[in-house]
């Protein structure tokens, strides 16, 4: 187990050993770091084909259909396919777009997606830098997104672009204050904002168990930072056709693509490692558990996806000021009451777990509530028109 | 020349390029996105001094917050972005040579002032320090600050508000 | 080892740009954008300083961060009046907005 455990990293002390044979240290260093980068980046691309035919097989299967089955034994060659399809379209430029910002936004948007990756911790040792800050830098990489999609949709020329551009803003910003108090619960929990840490501090229990408030929040946090459903409303196809990159074709919208499912594996990597205790766990090598609760996580997310209606805009907004970050407030400061009254242990896990899942059922029978009496006084609302629409006489 | 200096004298092109185009170009939201890299460059070089929880920090407020408000700005005030408006006033040519010659001045103090040549080894962990900073020595000025920032933040919605 | 003399000009360069930015401007979110670069110059040789100068003293970097914050706050404040202005007087041309002038 040992062997297949360190598996990536021996192929990596191997590949060095060869290098060292006939090059000079300095290049020996050039070497691994340009092929390091290379690799993530060919990781970004297999990651894009990987997840496209698995989100399009998922979504069949829970609407009851097949999926892509023509190319390859079952369909597998579809993301090539389409692949293929994207890169040879023409590109197309609208008139009167603004010509730089069209063409450098494709381009930004996929650098902070990239930069991602190095905090990433895919197995044990295995992680581009070890940050000590790397909890900080994640928050401030995603918001470099909100400017790129800012400057897609003004360049398009184009009110439907800008208006997605508006959307997408209003919610990655709403969005991010109850992601960043669910992450300081993280870091709070961990004593660390080191990635490699804070999956180091997960070796008894996985902080979803620790604190299921914050896993819940940052999950949907993390689903309005990928515009996923339910918040998918950038892109909402019946209402402004297909968000910011309306306008882009080929080669550009292929970088939005790719950028937003190397996201995607972000995202569902960042909770691992916060909450679902990254690599650790026995029997199976580190990176293999890794893989394993990404996936599971993408597959979380892809249910949701094929399961749940579309919010609308104000409840979306709603959400995020009025029951995420109250929410995930109330939780920070009762786990740092908690983690400041007892010690580590069987105590603190169990005192965290319920406490926190009783704040869950707490608020969700207020949302209920709140649900309930508003659709009460809809009814009544309506009722009332039919009165006086009809006279006394109806029933 | 090494790698830091060779990287710092990139950083520092590019960043001040993006910084004379921020003042000198004629489409006010180009200005505000390319304000954004002079933002990042600056970021960058933060990391050259050896602090990356700034460069986060700078990244995070500054690019993710700042430029996106003035974005914001620039386009809720739509007539600003229209390029074919005059953006310099009468006195351009005077603030330019203003501009100038302070910097000639800043330059030439700075370059004659002998500085200790090389920087010492981080004795302290700077973040774990700032940490410190904040709720120790520094406790007031933080939590002035922290209401600073509240009542800009009441105080700017009020203003901006649609009566 | 980068010397930190570069720095400092470099600060300076920022700075007289955002000077610049400030006199030259007649766009009101124009002169904003020159008081940020202003700003960053500042921070630049806060940093600069502290790095070179006082490591083992925190008083810089902590001088920097409140300058971020008060960057922020002031950017809110600023960005929330020239939508204001935009709304009353439908200029944000500040040679434009001379009521007292009158």
């Amino acid at each position: 187990m040992q062997v297949l455990d360190d598996l990536w990293i021996r192929i990596a002390v191997w590949f060095r050993g060869l290098l060292e044979s006939f090059l000079p240290p300095w290049a020996v260093q050039l070497t691994m770091d340009v092929l390091g980068i290379l690799l993530l980046i060919v990781l970004g691309i297999v990651v894009v084909l990987a997840f496209t035919y698995m989100e399009r097989k998922v979504i069949a299967r829970v609407g009851d259909r097949i999926g892509p089955n023509r190319a390859g034994p079952f369909g597998i060659f579809q993301a090539i396919a389409d692949a293929i399809k994207m890169l040879t379209k023409e590109d197309v430029t609208p008139t009167n777009a603004d010509r730089w910002l069209f063409l450098a936004a494709p381009i930004v948007v996929i650098i902070p997606a990239v930069l991602l990756y190095a905090v990433l911790p895919l197995g044990r040792g295995m992680v581009g830098v070890d940050l000590n800050i790397a909890v900080v830098f994640v928050v401030a990489m995603g918001g470099i997104p909100i400017l790129t999609m800012l400057m897609a949709g003004w360049a398009s020329n184009n009110k439907y672009a800008l208006l997605g551009a508006f959307r997408t803003v209003a919610q990655l910003i709403s969005y991010e204050v109850p992601m960043v108090v669910a992450l300081l619960t993280v870091v709070l929990l961990a004593g660390t904002m080191s990635t490699v840490g804070i999956v180091e501090a997960q070796a008894s229990f996985p902080f979803a168990l620790v604190t299921p408030v914050a896993f819940v929040v940052y999950m949907l946090a993390g689903l309005a930072e990928l515009n996923r459903t339910p918040f998918d409303l950038l892109e909402a196809d019946s209402e402004i056709v297909a968000g910011y990159f309306i306008e882009y074709s080929g080669m550009k919208f292929a970088m939005f693509f790719l950028a937003e499912y190397i996201n995607l594996f972000m995202v569902a990597g960042m909770i691992t490692t916060l909450f679902l205790a990254g690599w650790q766990w026995p029997i199976l090598p580190s990176w293999l558990w890794f893989l394993i609760k990404v996936v599971l996580v993408i597959f979380l997310m892809m249910w949701i996806r094929a399961t749940f209606p579309r919010f609308r805009i104000d409840q979306m907004l709603g959400f995020a000021w009025k029951a995420l970050v109250p929410l995930s407030l109330i939780n920070l400061f009762l786990v740092a009451l908690v983690a400041k009254v007892l010690e580590p242990g069987w105590v603190r896990t169990g005192v965290l777990f319920v406490s926190n899942l009783a704040l869950l059922a707490g608020a969700i029978a207020i949302m209920a509530q709140v649900a309930r009496k508003r659709e009460e006084r809809a009814r009544a609302a309506g009722e009332a028109a039919i009165k006086r629409y009809y006279g006394s006489e109806v029933r | 020349m090494s790698l830091p200096q060779i990287l710092f004298l990139v950083v520092g092109v590019i960043t001040l390029g993006a910084a004379v185009a921020v003042v000198t170009s004629r489409n006010v939201l180009h200005s505000a996105f390319l304000l954004a890299l002079t933002f990042f460059g600056v970021a960058v070089l933060y990391v050259l001094l050896d602090t990356p929880y700034l460069a986060a920090a700078q990244v995070l407020v500054y690019i993710g917050a700042i430029s996106v408000l003035i974005i914001f700005a620039i386009m809720l005030s739509r007539k600003v972005a229209a390029p074919d408006l005059v953006q310099r006033n009468s006195q351009w040519l005077l603030s330019l040579i203003v501009a100038v010659l302070l910097f000639g001045v800043l330059a030439y103090l700075t370059l004659q002032t002998a500085w200790p040549a090389a920087k010492q080894a981080l004795g302290v962990d700077a973040i774990g320090g700032l940490g410190e900073a904040f709720v120790g020595t520094y406790a007031l000025p933080f939590e002035v600050v922290s209401v600073v920032l509240l009542v800009a933040l009441v105080g700017a919605i009020i203003i901006a508000r649609e009566r | 080892m980068v010397p930190l003399s570069w720095f400092l000009v470099l600060g300076a360069a920022l700075f007289c740009i955002g000077v610049y930015g400030v006199l030259s401007r007649r766009n009101a979110i124009g002169i904003l954008m020159g008081v940020e670069l202003i700003l960053n110059a500042v921070n630049i040789n806060l940093i600069a300083f502290w790095r070179y100068r006082t490591p083992d003293h925190l008083t810089g970097l902590v001088f920097a961060v409140f300058v971020m914050a008060i960057a922020a706050a002031e950017a809110a404040v600023g960005l929330a009046l020239i939508i204001a202005i935009y709304r009353t007087r439908n200029t944000v041309i500040v040679e434009d907005v001379d009521l007292l002038k009158m």
